[in-house]
């Protein structure tokens, strides 16, 4: 019967294969190139970065000899291995032979008697081809003898061999100064979250659900720790609560640098983004629920349980998975008012800047990155269904007047608001202070960047230049991408392969791609060595970075665009590349100027990535801050803190002003 | 302008056309020649496969197995840009952003033409989309019939060999999609081009159609002219889709007649063999009324008396309802004239005999039960 649809009805023979136009060769070279440049920044660095965590190096003793001389320089045959001098001797802590691709191991330990004045001779040579040597410098890998005198021969130095394996993780799981950061991380996450996104859902919900006024100005307010960088608020807490803190007392004597610190930091920077989440959630549930709610008499109470909460529960999920991720994956604030408190994104810092132990830093990067996957993946998931809901959406929900609820919101508001304007208040009074707590008189003296470490104002111009890179470069990369991949027709496994590539960075910490990035970009053997230290690398490494929300609004802006349109241009017989210049982009330029003015605040606030990749030429403000910290000069530090807030204000403002200008002038067609 | 008509050169020609999405079959076996100048519609049920055959056409989505020519070459693996055909889709899919002449002047830009010719031919257009005044207005500011023309005008701007027309006056409200559809076919007819338009509005195929495709389940039921599709129907799916149809189990008796319980009729000639058992149809509108006591009998006249149990009037008719035991509980449905209800006195509740015209008595399959 007609019904019936099997596709072994239809004759054998070959399928039509569709010839390729200019325009569909174009588009897939495209998104291949793009795809290149995301495995290239991305898959690849990471890859580096796994196999390095796999990797340990060990000095083999067993492979190698030796001979001594008499003292006129003549050798009598006999042959000693190194692994049994060591265990007549005992010179060589076992413990010192596993050691990083750079080690190097003395030999002279080995030979009680060795003097280097002495007249008598060594030889030395591998048993195996992988043995290896230096002497001075030079590199020997043969399994011939070397002849060398003393003192020649105190220059001796056994390399590792390189290995695969687990050791570098049993290694890291029996050190339990080591592994107690993965405690101490996921305690800090989960407090953080708890508390920012409780704050956050009454903040939301006193703007949603009340009358009080000002609510445009605690919107902003809620906003503005976007703008600065996440050590900042470590900053203020230091003025507030540290050593010699105004406000030391309120502490009882708990010291604010460890968790407590951490904490307060956190709720601070991640605020916004709890807010916006949950503030969506709220704002998109359906006013007949509360109609339907109320003719059934129930409380207040009741309505909150039974009709908000689960309203806005994919919110509150979502808030709480990003909340998390930020937290745990954070480097600058820990590592500002940390103290003795280790946590993994800090370690890794201290493995990689402070002992040069990549390995282990790749270790504690691969560690790192599970939770900061988890939470990605949970939130992703959470985000699907938020959009189904958001489809399905109804009447909107209009507040009424009630004074007893509008003062109170207001209250809360207000205080939450108080936090955060007094945290960057502290920041920029603490930068106008002669020096605190002595002398309040104020000056511009911690302005004169160019007197501390931390690259000086260079560094602050740096920043502006990486954000102006980041943000025209990446809104190119991440539109035409996103675009690339949602209007090529056919080619799915392609597509669908860009798609997962274009989600990748939001799960990977700045940390950890930015140590990637050494272990990739830094190798002699990579024809790109050339961009390390340069500032290209840090605007490829921003890009990377903040690729995926970039990706994620330019698609939904596309998704709002007619699929016909591609249709119609191809039958009319036009590039593609026309329709995209003529209505794609203009069409969607309000989305473009978001992703632009996302990716500049990003890039001029962000630490963890560049952290390993700045050089003194291209140092930049947010690193300025820290190394200013650092040595010591928070007022300077608070100052640049300060600066970066300003000009992204800045930023944002010129992104608003140019929004409203484009959109009359080029977006005539959207008013009626 | 020069009058174009149908002419009986093939332009389109489909032949044995399959398409699959995974392992389900949107098109079975497609094989259909479309003459150069003709106005052909798709008709069918919703997810019937017009539009998948309508996009196969066009290159958007190739078909899986078969041919496709037009105008003579064979462009069956050619991308819709290396094919020759204006499109006019059921969102329009003008560009928000760029004025109604900018929209129409798309396609004739990189074409050799020069500023003034492009001017032109713009205004032309407008002309005879009888929209002479809004080229500087913005899609959003016009009304959807009028967003319609000027997809057609962007569509026919180059002079397509073949215009593809998928639901396009599906999105109007009734009253601007009749008056549409003559300006399309009026235009259609002016142009002289070859057009194939899906939908599944059969009103709408019967008025503008030269010749109608009705397809089911992925493959197509019948082609014909609208009369043929609508006297002649080929089966029992496009009887009953097309108009409305009166259907009543039968079986093939003696000398090709229709059994309906222990009377037969004569019907229109069938191929059907004795003993097989069928479905007797007709159409409303082709039964004629009696007064009672008409010559029921007659063998040769395939009268039967009815009891007229319900009237409706539809303005320019009335549409009863007739029950009669052999028919079982089902009703036959007949509409009458004006005139004949006033001149037999008919009203609810009265007894009277109905013939069902030899030639308009139709035996098709009986569908298979599923
Ligand atoms: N991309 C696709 N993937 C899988 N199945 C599809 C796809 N496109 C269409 N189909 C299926 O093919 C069948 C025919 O679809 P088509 O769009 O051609 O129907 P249609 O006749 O145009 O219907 P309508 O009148 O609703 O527009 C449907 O059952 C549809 O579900
Ligand atoms: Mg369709």
């Amino acid at each position: 019967m007609a019904g019936i649809s099997d596709a072994t009805q239809m004759p054998a023979g070959p399928v039509v294969k569709g010839k390729l136009s200019r325009d569909d060769i174009l588009m897939r070279g495209g998104m291949m190139v793009i795809a290149l440049y995301l495995i290239i920044t991305l898959a690849l660095p990471l890859y580096a970065m796994l196999s390095k965590s796999f990797s340990t190096y060990r000095v083999e003793l067993s492979q190698y000899e030796f001979q001594i001389s008499d003292d006129a320089g003549v050798f009598d045959g006999t042959i000693l291995n190194a692994e049994v001098l060591n265990q007549q001797t005992g010179a060589i802590d076992p413990a010192e032979l596993n050691t990083g691709s750079d080690g190097r191991l003395p030999v002279t330990g080995l030979f009680p008697d060795f003097s280097f004045r002495s007249p008598v001779m060594y030889q030395v040579r591998n048993t195996s081809d992988e043995g290896r040597f230096l002497v001075g410098s030079t590199l020997q890998d043969g399994t011939d003898w070397v002849t060398l005198d003393s003192n020649t021969f105190r220059r001796v130095q056994l390399r590792p061999v390189k290995a695969t394996g687990f050791d570098n993780f049993i290694n890291y799981f029996s050190t339990p100064a080591l592994f107690n950061s993965i405690k101490n991380s996921l305690w800090i996450a989960v407090v953080s979250t708890i508390v920012t996104v409780t704050l956050a859902f009454w903040f939301a919900y006193a703007l949603n659900r009340s009358c009080m006024r000002y609510k445009g100005v605690f919107r902003l307010i809620a906003m503005a720790p976007i703008l600065v960088p996440s050590l900042l608020p470590g900053i203020a807490l230091v003025y507030l609560f540290g050593n010699q803190g105004i406000a030391k007392e309120l502490l009882f004597g708990a010291s604010i640098y460890g968790p407590i610190g951490i904490v307060i930091g956190s709720i601070f920077f991640t605020f916004p983004h709890a807010f916006m989440i949950i503030s969506t959630a709220l704002a998109i549930s359906d006013a007949r629920l509360y109609e339907a709610a109320a003719s059934l008499r129930a409380t207040r109470w009741r309505t909150f349980w039974t009709v908000t909460i689960p309203g806005a529960r994919y919110g509150l999920i979502s808030a709480a998975f990003v909340v998390f991720n930020l937290v745990i994956t954070d480097f600058g604030l820990p590592k500002v008012i940390g103290g003795q408190f280790n946590v993994l994104a800090v370690d890794i810092y201290k493995q990689v800047i402070g002992q040069q132990n990549f390995e282990m830093g790749a270790v504690v990067s691969v560690v790192l990155v599970i939770p900061a996957i988890f939470a990605f993946a949970i939130d992703r998931l959470v985000q699907s269904k938020q959009v189904a809901l958001l489809s399905a959406r109804s009447v909107p929900y209009q507040p009424q007047p009630n004074q007893r609820t509008d003062l109170i919101s207001f209250i809360y508001c207000a205080f939450v608001g108080l936090f955060i304007v007094g945290i960057l208040a502290i920041c920029q009074y603490a930068a106008l202070i002669k020096f605190w707590p002595y002398d309040l008189s104020l000056s511009l003296n911690n302005y004169q960047f160019d007197k501390m470490d931390g690259g000086g104002w260079a560094s602050y111009y740096n920043s502006i230049k990486l954000g102006l890179f980041t943000a025209v470069f990446g809104t190119a990369i991440v539109f035409f991408g996103a675009y690339l991949v949602e209007k090529t027709n056919g080619f799915r496994t392609g597509r669908a392969l860009f798609q997962m590539f274009a989600m990748l960075p939001m799960a990977i910490p700045g940390m950890v791609l930015g140590l990637a990035y050494i272990f990739f970009f830094n190798s002699p053997s990579n024809p790109l060595n050339a961009i390390y230290g340069t500032m290209a690398i840090l605007v490829i490494c921003s890009v990377t970075h903040f690729y995926t929300v970039s990706h994620l609004t330019a698609v939904t802006a596309l998704k709002q665009m007619d699929r016909e349109f591609e249709s119609v241009s191809a039958s009319l017989k036009q590039p593609t590349m026309k329709l995209f210049s003529r209505v794609t982009v203009p069409v969607c330029l309000p989305s473009v100027l978001d992703i632009s003015i996302y990716l500049f605040v990003n890039a001029m606030t962000t630490v963890s990535a560049v952290v390993f990749l700045y050089s003194p030429k291209t140092s930049l403000a947010s690193i300025a801050v820290l190394n200013m910290d650092d040595a010591g000069d928070i007022a300077p530090a608070a100052a640049m803190g300060m600066m970066i807030f300003y000009t992204n204000a800045v930023a944002r403002i010129i992104h608003l002003l140019v929004s409203k200008g484009v959109l009359v002038r080029t977006q005539a067609w959207r008013t009626r | 302008m020069t009058q174009h008509h149908a002419s009986d050169e093939t332009y389109l020609s489909i032949d044995n056309l399959w398409k699959a999405f995974g392992s389900f079959l949107a098109l079975k076996d497609i094989t259909l020649a479309v003459k150069n100048g003709e106005f052909v519609c798709f008709l069918g049920p919703s997810g019937c496969g017009k539009t998948t055959l309508l996009r196969a056409i066009a290159g958007l989505d190739l078909q899986t197995k078969g041919t496709v020519m037009q105008g003579g070459k064979d462009v069956s693996n050619l991308p819709p840009s290396e094919r020759d055909f204006g499109i006019v889709f059921q969102s329009y899919a003008l560009f928000p952003n760029l004025t109604i002449e900018k929209n129409i002047a798309f396609g004739l830009e990189n074409t050799g033409r020069g500023k003034a010719e492009i001017t032109a031919r713009v205004a032309e257009l407008l002309d005879l989309v009888g929209l002479p005044e809004q080229g500087k207005k913005y899609p959003a500011q016009l009304s959807g019939g009028q967003q319609q023309r000027i997809a057609l005008a962007r569509a026919i701007a180059t002079n397509p060999g073949l215009l593809l027309l998928d639901e396009p006056l599906s999105a109007l409200d009734a009253k601007v999609r009749v008056h549409l559809r003559h300006e399309i076919k009026e235009l259609q007819r002016k142009l002289g081009v070859t057009t194939v338009m899906v939908t599944h509005d059969q009103e709408e195929a019967l008025a503008m159609a030269d010749r109608i495709v009705v397809m089911n389940h992925g493959v197509i039921e019948q082609v014909g002219s609208p009369t043929e599709i609508y006297r002649e129907p080929a089966n029992l799916f496009v009887a009953d889709f097309i108009g409305e149809m009166n259907q009543i189990t039968s079986m093939v008796t003696k000398g090709g007649r229709l059994s309906v319980g222990e009377k037969t009729f004569a019907c229109h000639e069938h191929s059907f063999s004795d003993g097989t058992p069928v479905v007797a149809a007709i159409r409303p509108e082709d039964i004629i009324p009696h007064e009672e006591g008409y010559d029921a009998d007659d063998p040769n006249r395939n009268c039967i008396d009815v009891l007229l149990h319900e009237m409706e009037f539809l303005g320019s008719f009335w549409r009863c309802r007739l029950r009669n035991e052999r028919f079982g509980a089902s009703e036959l449905i007949a509409d009458f004239s004006i005139n004949a209800v006033r001149r037999l006195r008919l009203g609810e509740g009265r007894q009277m005999v109905i013939e069902l015209p030899t030639d308009r008595l139709m035996a098709f399959d009986r569908p298979e039960a599923s």
